[in-house]
């Protein structure tokens, strides 16, 4: 099973998978052989302790290093909003994430990781978050890479997604921006600040509301810079909590960073802020500008929405939504245009602040997309995760443009690949030398045929040369030999008619092997021609043509050429 | 690693060299220390004339003995480390690597540092194991892998420890205990070590010990060129620490307590003995520094400022060169040496149990570790000691290593494995003739099926005899089994022949067609089919015997 997340938009049972697509009533374990999280972002994982625990799953749960790091505390952090602040029952506990993450087995990247004896699974960088790793499954030929979230531009604290020519059976990748393709990042954190400086010059505060790990140390990257070059002074903040164990993951997890601060790290590790404070709840009310990120990122619950719902109504403040929203969310209602937001307790809150969207969410574009194709060389795509219209277009350029057949299967659609399975066997390596070593002479148009004996014992399978077959098991050749009489008119002597056979299939058989031997016989490769005189008349003469069973085809033409008999040029 | 740019730099060799990042990283740092020490004494002329033979065998020993003068090198400057490190491709624990398609190359944890590798190197059919440096103590590397190792044909084992009769966990022990009574009677103490590798469990060790010992306030100085980035890097690489330390990591705490003793100040580090340290420097303190041979860098300073006092110690901990030959052109000395060498790679107990347990068929090993040490040769147990016994190997000899390949992976294609026929010729073993166009590349061998006959073109060209001649490379497949004369005489009967004729010879059977004067003679493992020019008739038969005989 790819991936086990939670859908931010729901409060109900749609929150979570519906597990009974796996199974209706015998136990997860028996049907899944493995589970692989690709990473730490609540939509890939947020389901894990109640698939786990809840619904009950004992096998193996594979992730990244970093990812197991960070995936129990985002969890434990989405319990306490579900449970202690909107009172849910019914919800996983502390111990079921406990129980769950030992159920966890962490993968380097680019460990071949065994899950059973045919089963297995490799990990590659995807950008994207601390750790996002995208997986190659794989059983004998055939393989499947499953992407995850992944981004194929470096930013300013992630390296790009990358992967190698593995050309998978099928490639399951994320479109999240199936069209945008996105103006270059330096125009993008241009805008960002010059947006976040305008407000604060006059007067305004900044709200970006985030994901306590990824985007968030990205931007705070940004403006640290920027406050630094600009030597500003509006505070910035950074909500409580996560925030400073985040920073600590990201300086402990540097080989997973992007090469800038990978080199630079030992002289200024760049998640040390100097600008950047710790933000308490009582800061919101304080007159003058300030920047606040706040969590979570989709404004559905938390510090975020609180400090929303304070600063909606003042036109002077602005809100930046750094990335993609669920739709749902209170995120996804202001980007899509609404300003007059039904909250709880009907409750109506009218959105005064300025509303701006800037694509900061580290997912590849339809470029990235396009190039992550061209490097992984599937045979086939399979689209999830975006919106149809932008997926259809997409998948037309895939289909035109890289040649792959392309799906985009609804949820709960089943997609059907047929794939070609070869047959992996052991060749002997003296049949495969002799083949190899003939194979390199300059043969005309007719490719060569090899010729062996499989073996098949229980699973092994062994193709071998016949004569070791036979001798393997113990039996013997048996030859079976054709001698043929071919009558000839010739009144000379058994020996010149001999002689006449030989330069007439001389002539002919260019490309063969013909000799005429000292005790009168002619041989054409291994087949043997004599000719003899019959007693009662001394005018034919009698060729006995003899071949066995392996020159079948030479020995048949052969007769059939004697039978026209000999040119009379040469009588 | 620290001769690589030997290799890459100055033999011609062109190709990918793979190593682990904290390899690299770690690897990168030892040398620039290296190559730093080298560089603070720069030297206008260096003397050659003595490595001509003639002289060389006049000058006293050590000198004298000492071989192949003349193949010794200067050492490497920092552009050809980089160089060097340019060429290598990062490689993680149990990524399985394609060489060539031909061969597989694995790097396991070797357990001794961090990074540390062996090496599987596989075809399909064959394993041969690359064993070195490895250790089954528990520090702070990821563990020994001992399972991947498993059915090897061949293992080469080398990099054993170098003090087969130390225990490291004593020596430790007796580090601390030395250190401390040093300490307290108001001298300092020199500990000669590398920048990497066993100075973080040292370090781990006196933050566990310092505070029951009293010696909270002695400073501990750590002095190289690369300290700073040593220290840095340890705590980075949580991925490949052993288990305690990456769950440190989890928290997120740093994994090595070194970080702690940082913060309080307990431990300071510094680039070499000037700027900084010159104002910092208090005494008594611990001092760890380089190089371990005691010949160039700080460490020399340190010997000849505290040499002269009873009170100072010195402790050697790297087992890399023997203390005496260290210490010669220091005497005399006053100071205390304590040679506490800590080794943790393999002990020859600890290599039978691994042989033991990882079973591979063919031991290959350094000649040294066939027999004991010279100087303790009466202690049968310090050897490599299996079965069957270890092939040794002396330096630039070639070993054949003696096993022997049969096989190689071929893939069938679908369509053409679709079109086998397999025949039970035993109880579960089946047979299948195959006729196929080999097609290989990269090294890899794909059969495909044979291309269907070219259709007759229908052109209007004379056609000449000789084009009809049938290649002779089509063979037929072999034929087996016998053929039981009575129901091959019914067969004949059923198929329209009469007046047949069977007499019996020494070895079998004649079967005589007196009508079409054709003779078949029929032994146990032969068949002879003799007639006239008729190929209908022939075929006939030929298809009837064929009938009789398996395929192959």
């Amino acid at each position: 099973m790819l991936d086990c997340g939670m859908h931010m938009g729901f409060n109900d049972d749609r929150r979570f998978p519906d597990f009974s697509y796996i199974t209706q009533n015998g136990r997860l374990t028996d049907f899944l052989d493995c589970v692989i999280i690709s990473h730490f972002h609540l939509d890939h994982c947020g389901a894990l302790p109640y698939f786990s625990e809840m619904v009950g799953y004992d096998g193996p749960i594979y992730m990244t290093h970093p990812t197991q790091a960070i995936c129990p505390i985002l969890l434990e952090d989405y319990r306490k909003i579900a449970v202690d602040k909107k009172g849910e029952a019914n919800f996983f506990t502390s111990q079921m994430i406990k129980d769950c993450m030992k159920k966890v087995v962490a993968v380097h990247l680019h460990q071949t990781v065994q899950v059973d004896d045919e089963l297995e699974i490799k990990a590659y960088y995807a950008g994207h978050v601390l750790g996002a790793a995208m997986f190659q499954i794989k059983v004998g030929s055939e393989s499947v890479v499953y992407t995850g979230d992944y981004n194929m531009t470096p930013d300013r604290h992630l390296g790009a997604a990358w992967i190698d020519k593995c050309r998978p059976n099928l490639l399951i990748t994320e479109s999240t921006y199936a069209t945008t393709i996105r103006d270059s990042k330096r125009c993008r954190e241009r805008d960002f600040l010059k947006k976040v400086h305008e407000t604060v010059e006059r007067g305004g505060k900044v709200l970006i509301p985030v994901f306590a790990l990824g985007r968030a140390q990205e931007l705070c990257i940004l403006l640290e810079t920027f406050w630094e070059r600009m030597n500003l002074k509006v505070p910035i903040y950074f909500s409580t909590g996560l925030t400073e164990k985040a920073n600590h993951y990201y300086k402990l997890f540097i080989p997973w960073t992007n090469q800038k601060i990978r080199k630079t790290f030992v002289q200024r590790n760049m998640f040390e802020f100097k600008h950047i404070k710790a933000f308490d709840r009582a800061f919101a009310d304080n007159p003058g500008p300030m920047v606040v990120f706040a969590t979570p990122g989709m404004l559905h619950a938390g510090q975020s929405l609180q400090i929303f719902r304070k600063w909606a109504g003042n036109e002077k403040n602005m809100v930046i939504m750094p990335g993609y929203c669920v739709q749902g969310t209170v995120g996804h209602k202001i980007l899509s245009g609404q300003r007059k937001l039904e909250m709880e307790g009907r409750q109506v809150l009218e959105v005064k602040m300025q509303v701006e969207y800037m694509s900061f969410s580290a997912h590849a574009d339809a470029k990235g997309i396009m190039q992550l194709v061209g490097q992984a060389e599937p045979e086939s795509v399979l689209l999830v995760h975006g919106e149809a219209k932008k997926m259809e277009f997409l998948k037309q350029k895939i289909e035109q443009e890289l040649r792959v057949s392309c799906y985009m299967p609804a949820n709960g659609e089943t997609v059907t690949l047929p794939t070609s399975l070869s047959i992996p066997v052991g060749i002997s390596l003296g049949l495969l030398k002799q083949e190899m070593a003939q194979g390199l002479l300059p043969e005309a148009k007719k490719p060569r045929l090899l010729h062996g004996t499989l073996i098949m014992k229980d699973s092994n399978f062994r193709l071998v040369s016949s004569e070791q077959a036979l001798k393997e098991l113990g039996l013997a050749e048996h030859q079976l030999r054709f001698t043929c009489r071919v009558h000839l008119h010739d009144t000379r002597k058994e020996q010149e008619t001999a002689l006449r056979v030989y330069s007439h299939l001389k002539s002919i058989l260019k490309d063969h092997c013909v000799q005429h031997l000292p005790d009168g016989s002619v041989t054409v490769e291994s087949i043997l021609i004599q000719a003899a005189a019959p007693s009662e008349d001394p005018g034919t003469k009698v060729l006995l043509v003899s071949w066995t069973y392996q020159d079948e085809e030479l020995g048949s033409f052969l007769t059939s050429l004697l039978k026209k008999g000999l040119p009379q040029a040469l009588s | 690693m620290m001769a690589l740019p030997y290799i890459t730099e100055h033999t011609g060799f062109t190709g990918t060299v793979y190593a682990t990042e904290p390899t690299v990283q770690i690897g990168r740092l030892l040398m620039e220390e290296l190559v730093n020490f080298i560089e603070r004494v720069p030297k206008a002329q260096s003397a050659s004339l003595w490595k001509n033979k003639d002289i060389q065998r006049l000058l006293p020993s050590p000198l004298k003995d000492a071989v192949e003068v003349s193949t010794w090198r200067r050492c490497y400057t920092m552009q050809e480390v980089n160089s060097a490190l340019s060429k290598i491709q990062l490689v993680g624990y149990s990524q399985k690597i394609e060489l060539f398609g031909a061969v597989q190359v694995t790097p396991l944890s070797s357990g001794y540092a961090l990074g540390s590798s062996n090496w599987i190197i596989q075809s399909h059919y064959e394993k041969v194991s690359y064993v070195s440096g490895s250790s089954l103590l528990t520090t702070h590397p990821q563990p020994m892998d001992q399972a991947s190792l498993k059915n090897s044909d061949v293992l080469v084992l080398t990099g054993l420890t170098q003090i087969p009769t130390a225990n490291p966990d004593g020596m430790v022990g007796e580090f601390c205990s030395n250190l401390a009574l040093t300490v307290r009677n108001g001298g300092n103490v020199l500990v000669p070590c590398y920048p990497s590798g066993v100075i973080y469990d040292l370090l781990e060790c006196l933050y566990q010990y310092i505070d029951s010992a009293g010696l909270s306030s002695v400073p501990l100085y750590f002095i190289s060129p690369v300290a700073n980035s040593s220290l840095e890097f340890s705590q980075i690489f949580a991925e490949w620490l052993c288990h305690n330390k990456q769950s440190k990591v989890y928290l997120p705490e740093p994994p090595f307590p070194h970080a702690e003793l940082i913060q309080t100040n307990k431990l300071k580090h510094y680039p070499s003995i000037h700027g900084d340290f010159s104002n910092d420097f208090r005494q008594p303190c611990v001092v760890f520094t380089g190089h371990p041979s005691l010949r160039f860098g700080d460490v020399v300073h340190f010997m000849e400022l505290w040499g002269k006092s009873s009170l100072n110690t010195v402790i050697f901990t790297e087992p890399d060169f023997s203390y005496l030959e260290a210490l010669a052109p220091y005497q005399p000395l006053a100071m205390k040496c304590i040679y506490c060498p800590i080794d943790t790679r393999l002990n020859f107990i600890q290599v039978s149990k691994l042989l033991k347990e990882v079973q591979p068929l063919h031991v290959v090993c350094p000649e040294q570790y066939t027999q004991p040490p010279p100087a303790q040769s009466h202690r049968m147990d310090l050897m490599i000691d299996c079965q069957p016994p270890a092939m040794s190997y002396r330096r630039a000899e070639v070993l054949a290593l003696p096993f022997k390949r049969r096989y190689e992976k071929i893939e069938i294609m679908p369509e053409l494995a679709d079109s086998l026929v397999p025949m039970e010729i035993k109880p579960g073993i089946s047979l299948a003739t195959v006729s196929a166009v080999l097609h290989t590349k990269d090294n890899k061998h794909l059969l495909q099926p044979p291309p269907r006959p070219a259709q007759p073109t229908s052109g209007k060209k004379r056609k000449r005899v000789s084009d009809d001649v049938p290649d002779c490379k089509v063979l037929k497949p072999l034929l087996s089994g016998s053929i039981p004369v009575e129901q091959f005489v019914q067969t004949l009967e059923k198929h329209g022949f009469s007046d047949i004729k069977v007499e019996d010879t020494a070895k079998g059977h004649i079967v005589l067609l007196q009508e079409a004067e054709t003779l078949i003679q029929i032994e146990e493992d032969s068949t002879h089919i003799i007639c006239d020019n008729d190929e209908m008739l022939r075929v006939r038969l030929r298809d009837l015997v064929l009938k009789f005989l398996q395929k192959f």
